[in-house]
């Protein structure tokens, strides 16, 4: 992309972002100042897993945490069911310090916390119905109560007719329906998900996502789920953290963190979905040198709920202009149009000039990439 | 052959399988136990005593690295303690039992240590206590392995019961060499031989059916 020249014009609307603040007052789970160190062990050097990290997840959403593999994501959503204890700092889940908790104390807070896993983690000795019943045996529930229970879970997953069925007769997403009704078996508060739909193919992660969201709502459970595809966050969570290397660099509202990304990692992750790289077709025929060609190549981000919609019928109107779509693409985020259009703008460079002033006028950004014969 | 010599036999394959029996249910009950702290006791694991775990590691080692033949006559004062006579296949149960428990010990830890970790950590995200775990999780997990490791343990006594006669403990294996071999008899040792042969192949048979019939893994595929 070294030929291209960049030329940003007009800044993006930027509100401050709303970071999720640590003082949310109906905060579920709360971190505070948080640090996760592994010493080192066996010739491995200590790891710093976590720093600095200070957030708040409100009751009753749905919250994303995304990051690439290392970022200390799975250490993250361990501190809020005890598996993991910070080296600094609290945890505070629904008012209590779970981190101080041990033993039997700690053994009964988990189980106002549920846990869904990339693998399932069934065991294979037990049936559907067996696997959803084991949180109420350890819980100490009585037989027939489990009973009731269990049959209204597995409705509740839409499973109600593989009872018992053996993991190894299930299919991956039925596996995971199973892995959530078990998480959800003791009625916690929460549910974390670790990778719930990373081993599922799309349209299953589709339907487990659906059901996911139908559990938020119809049961108010507060979801944590972490990921490393922006997909999942997309679909389902309305507040996102992005981890990078045990920082928390971004968070807040889907919609603000990805209509304003700021951090270079949440750029590329939502380059994932708005596809800011140019089809390969276009991308050869660009050149620098102006002299070349006759259409200059501008790309305009589209940020925020129908921003894109008429740009490219006004600008042509309003200019009195031949413009050409090159290349589109157009996502919908928490709600917002999130995207880029590349056109082609005839004419010399007084032109072109006008065309980026009038953009920059309506708080369009965009930039120059080229020109093309 | 004559009755009395089939009597013989079959008084003796009585004899092997109450003291094989015998020594293979208490060598269960010591090295379930065992072996389930082996396979937990380690660092950052369940009963995390890494230190207790070394020790009986050594310990398991030592016992199964010493000849049952030497055992056998090194504990005869234990045997008496225990059995009240060092002689007989009561008391032929005792070093019988102790050379089976780290055996199944070592067997267990291995069954134990197949069942993947993410589902101790499942059973410990809802709440599940140490002792949990093991009951809920780990045993019935690896059940499978376990039939597997607690037949293999009562084959290997099969053989190990043949040394007891050394301490007039009775048995198949007594009669195949008093008879046999010290009174000439071929057809004697061939006997002996061929009900050994059947027993082994019964209990593996028997073993790798229930094996087979509690493991849910792959019995579908």
């Amino acid at each position: 992309m070294n030929a291209h020249q960049s030329l940003a014009i007009g800044q993006p609307i930027a509100p401050p972002a709303a970071i999720l603040p640590a003082a949310e007052p109906d905060a579920m789970v709360r971190f505070e100042a948080i640090s996760k160190t592994y010493p080192a062990y066996r010739g491995k050097p200590g790891v710093n897993a976590l720093q600095n990290i200070d957030f708040a997840i409100p009751r009753g959403s749905i919250t994303g945490v995304i990051g690439r593999s290392g970022a200390g994501k799975s250490s993250l959503v361990r501190l809020i069911n005890g598996l993991e204890k910070p080296t600094t700092g609290r945890v505070i889940v629904d008012g209590r310090d779970i981190s101080a908790l041990a033993g039997r104390e700690l053994r009964l807070a988990q189980r106002s916390i549920g846990m869904i896993f990339q693998h399932f983690n069934l065991l294979s000795s037990r049936t559907a119905a067996d696997n959803i019943a084991l949180p109420l045996e350890i819980a100490g529930w009585a037989k027939a109560d489990i009973k009731t229970r269990v049959a209204e879970l597995l409705a509740l997953v839409g499973i109600a007719d593989k009872h018992d069925r053996y993991p190894s007769e299930l299919s991956g997403g039925q596996k995971q329906r199973v892995g959530i009704a078990r998480a959800l078996a003791t009625r916690p508060d929460v549910l974390l998900s670790d990778e719930a739909t990373s081993a599922l193919d799309p349209q299953t992660t589709r339907a487990i996502l659906d059901l996911l969201a139908n559990i938020n709502r119809e049961l108010g459970v507060t979801i944590v789920l972490i990921t490393h595809e922006m997909s999942v966050v997309r679909q389902l969570a309305r507040e996102v953290v992005v981890l990078d290397a045990g920082h928390v660099v971004e968070s807040g509202h889907v919609a603000d963190i990805f209509t304003h990304p700021k951090h270079p990692i949440t750029q590329s992750f939502l380059a994932e979905v708005t596809g800011d790289s140019l089809p390969v077709s276009l991308a050869s025929r660009i050149v620098a040198d102006p002299a070349a060609g006759g259409q200059a190549v501008i790309r305009i981000h589209v940020r925020g709920a129908g921003a894109g919609d008429t740009v490219v019928a006004r600008l042509a109107r309003e200019l009195g202009l031949d413009v050409s779509l090159l290349s589109a693409r157009i996502d919908e985020i928490g709600g917002q149009h999130v995207g880029s259009l590349v056109l082609g703008v005839p004419g010399g460079e007084g032109v072109q000039a006008r065309v980026l002033a009038w953009l920059s006028q309506h708080q369009f950004s965009a930039e120059r990439l080229g020109y093309v014969a | 052959m004559s009755p009395e010599l089939i009597n013989l036999i079959v008084q003796a394959t009585f004899e092997s399988l109450y003291m094989v029996g015998i020594a293979a249910g208490l060598g269960t009950v010591f090295g379930l136990p065992l072996g389930v702290f082996l396979a937990t006791s380690r660092k950052g694991e369940l009963f995390a005593a890494p230190l207790v775990n070394r020790a009986l590691g050594i310990v398991v080692n030592a016992t199964r690295s010493t000849p049952f033949i030497i055992l056998v006559v090194a504990i005869i004062p234990f045997t008496r303690l225990i059995a009240g006579t060092s002689i007989g296949s009561t008391a032929a149960i005792v070093p019988l039992t102790i050379a089976s428990t780290p055996f199944i010990a070592r067997l267990v830890e291995a069954a134990i240590r197949e069942v993947d970790g993410g589902l101790i950590e499942t059973a410990s995200s809802f709440g599940a206590s140490p002792i949990q775990i093991v009951f809920k999780v780990l045993i019935p997990e690896a059940l499978p392995g376990l039939l597997l490791a607690l037949t293999l343990a009562v084959v290997s006594l099969l053989g190990y019961s043949a040394m007891v006669g050394a301490v007039g403990g009775g048995g198949l294996g007594d009669l195949g060499i008093r008879y046999g071999y010290q009174r000439f008899m071929p057809e004697m040792m061939l006997a002996v031989v061929v009900v050994l042969i059947a027993l082994v192949q019964l209990v593996q048979s028997a073993g790798d059916y229930l094996a087979r019939r509690v493991n849910r893994r792959l019995r579908h595929r």
